[in-house]
């Protein structure tokens, strides 16, 4: 590996230690933790708060489900056990704002902890990369993306489910790119097919997979990169664009991975 | 006794859904009264369907204002007056100019609704669980709106004729706007089949509201008076965010206690409650009241990624199912004082694993309800019964609460490894 390619990852654990606080949790998330493609989103965005000099830090192996999969699928049981875990740790720590790449651990953070004991200001990663380019802590290079065509595929879970629609876009106009928007885009978006559990099980009987459905009206725009601010919403377009074989001509990326790469980081 | 029977319908389908569990819907009258006035009374969601959004307010427009006259008719009949508010002069000229364009509206509007279920045959209009009595119910209700508005144009067309045969009773007014046109179908009548007429008509007009009034109770039409409550109950929170059972959290805290004996005896030793929904009487009121309000437009069907891609799933039918099934407890406690099983439940007789498992839970369908309705909190419901209860839950997703439980992650993988991303 290369010098340059390692990323500044402190635990919660080791600033602890040091006697330190960080100003931001970075949730990682399984899929961001475990998932070989999400993996890439969350280097990247690693790497993005890195050049930012953001004093945050991840929980590491101290992190576990949300428990959004669980809860979704009915056993409240068991989110409420991961909640509760997660939010003891999370108070031992005095942890007071998070920032996620995975519009469902931000979903359930944000709305489902609070009740359990779990107050936190919750931020989408989006949201963060805009305030550190409102405080003038972060410049965007459009590089390559400058003038590609770009289309955003809302998550479910980021976009109806939260009401954050600009964030994600504002980046994309920022970095030059053209900005084209799917017939169902913002609150009308459909669904990429993997929310509520459905990630984790085949589909039930129809005529056509809810995520091949998706990715048609994605291809309609023509876009040169689908942009997704999620990393499920992630796997199931780009198993969408896997199927139509145009994965030569179109791209599906986080907002994040844009980010990084335009900016050589 | 049309009113009568009426109260006496209105006081059953209160008392069902009052069957439901209770649930605490009365913070934050603020923005509560604010989805009252603009999502039920400003119909702020209707339009997002900008022409049968356009319609819509048209036919509800008609119906509460053209209201203001009936209450002249009713006080009319009651006082043996005849338009009792002429009086006003050139105000009552502009009154009733305005209700006849209304109805006439309506009536334009009305068709254009029929022609659209029965000629043009919108998708939505014609799903699976539009069959019957649900599609039959809607052009009624079609019907009713044009003979009401229709009696209304044409009382005013015979008045007229009488006017100008100067007949005793019938008070001058100016011309109106609408009738006048009809007038000449009644020129040549005689003085005494026109006052018959008139008559009839008026007649015609009460009975029918009447009619219409107690009609609402079979029907999908309800949404007219559960459009408001609907609205100020409605789910406050992000859409995001699903209720945190209870029950649950209480027994999740003792056995995370490491101060709780855990072979202590319970102090109180009430039958553990059910955990989830596996029918009607395990829903909360609010989801009753959604059921009873739901009008059956379908546009939260018409969006839904499972319907939309041939899936057993249609959020509207889990609303009608609800209504069904409910209307049929309601009968057992009709006849019997109160609920005795019979057998059935929502879950299986009327609601099928297969639907509540493709919900993706999107929130396109609770976005598209135009009176806020909230079909997956039914869904979440029935599927936490299914899992919680029965441990029903499709083996792949088994197999995912397993992987949460072991290792902390949805996938197998080990929770050491966590890290592991840093140094790929």
């Amino acid at each position: 590996m290369s010098k340059e390619n390692i990323l500044k990852v402190p635990t919660m654990a080791e600033l602890m230690a040091e006697g330190k606080n960080p100003d931001v949790l970075f949730w990682v998330g399984c899929a961001g933790s475990y998932d070989d493609r999400a993996k890439k989103i969350t280097r990247s965005f690693v790497k993005i708060l890195n050049k930012a000099n953001v004093n945050f830090a991840v929980l590491g192996t101290e992190e576990s489900c949300t428990g959004d999969p669980a809860k979704r699928a009915g056993n409240e049981f068991l989110f409420q056990m991961q909640a509760m875990t997660n939010i003891e740790v999370l108070n031992a720590y005095e942890v007071k704002k998070i920032v996620t790449a995975c519009p469902h651990c931000f979903n359930t953070i944000k709305n489902e902890y609070p009740k359990l004991g779990g107050n936190y200001e919750v931020i989408h990663h989006t949201e963060l990369l805009q305030e550190l380019i409102n405080d003038g802590r972060l410049t965007l290079e459009g590089g390559e993306y400058k003038g590609k065509r770009i289309t955003f595929h809302d998550p479910c879970y980021l976009g109806r489910a939260n009401d954050i629609y600009e964030a994600p876009r504002d980046l994309i106009k920022q970095m030059e790119g053209e900005l084209v928007e799917m017939s169902l885009c913002k609150s009308d978006a459909m669904c990429c097919g993997a929310g509520g559990a459905q990630m984790f099980k085949e589909a039930e009987k129809g005529n056509e997979e809810v995520f091949e459905a998706r990715t048609k009206q994605a291809i309609d725009v023509k876009p040169d990169i689908i942009a997704t601010g999620c990393p499920f919403c992630n796997t199931m377009i780009t198993d969408g664009i896997k199927m139509k074989d145009l994965n030569e001509q179109i791209k599906v990326l986080d907002i994040a991975e844009i980010i990084a790469d335009a900016n050589k980081l | 006794m049309g009113i009568f029977m009426f109260a006496k319908n209105m006081g059953k389908l209160i008392r069902n859904i009052k069957l439901g569990g209770d649930v605490d819907r009365n913070d934050n009258s603020a923005e509560r009264w604010k989805n009252v006035l603009m999502v039920a009374l400003g119909q702020s969601k209707m339009t997002k369907k900008l022409f049968p959004g356009i319609l819509h307010i048209i036919v509800y427009a008609g119906f509460i204002i053209i209201n203001i006259e009936l209450l002249e008719i009713i006080i009319d009949g009651v006082l043996g007056t005849h338009r009792v508010f002429v009086g006003m002069g050139r105000f009552y000229t502009l009154l009733i100019d305005s209700f006849e364009i209304l109805a006439f509206l309506v009536i334009v509007s009305v068709i254009i609704f029929w022609l659209r279920r029965n000629i043009l045959k919108l998708t939505r209009f014609h799903k699976p669980e539009m069959k019957g009595w649900a599609f039959n119910d809607a052009n009624n209700i079609l019907y009713i709106e044009t003979l009401l508005m229709s009696a209304f144009l044409l009382m005013n067309a015979a008045d007229w004729n009488l006017q100008m045969l100067e007949s005793h009773h019938y008070v001058t007014t100016d011309p109106f706007v609408i009738s006048s046109f009809l007038s000449p179908m009644f020129t040549g009548m005689s003085e005494a089949s026109l006052i018959i007429v008139d008559r009839g008509l008026w007649w015609f007009h009460i009975i029918g509201i009447l009619f219409f009034m107690n009609y609402l109770y079979w029907s999908k039409h309800l949404h007219i008076l559960f459009a408001f409550p609907n609205t100020y109950f409605s789910k406050l929170q992000p859409k995001g965010e699903l209720d945190n059972l209870e029950s649950v959290t209480k027994e999740v805290k003792m056995m995370m206690d490491p101060n709780v004996d855990p072979y202590a005896i319970p102090e109180d030793d009430e039958e553990p409650g059910k955990l989830g929904a596996s029918d009607v009487l395990d829903l909360n009121w609010v989801q009753l009241m959604n059921a009873y309000t739901c009008t059956e437009c379908g546009r939260c069907t018409e969006v839904c990624p499972a319907n939309q891609t041939g899936k057993l799933l249609s959020p509207r039918n889990i609303m009608m199912k609800t209504r069904d099934r409910l209307e049929e407890v309601g009968k057992i406690v009709d006849e019997k004082g109160k609920f005795e099983d019979d057998g059935k439940a929502l879950l299986n007789d009327y609601i099928s694993p297969e639907e509540l498992w493709a919900c993706t839970t999107c929130n396109a369908c609770t976005d598209a309800c135009p009176v806020l309705i909230d079909p997956i909190s039914i869904i979440v419901d029935l599927r936490r019964y299914l899992v919680l209860e029965q441990s029903a839950a499709p083996t792949e997703l088994n197999m995912m609460m397993t992987n949460i439980e072991n290792n902390g992650a949805p996938w197998q993988y080990s929770m050491a490894d966590r890290l592991n991303w840093k140094d790929e």
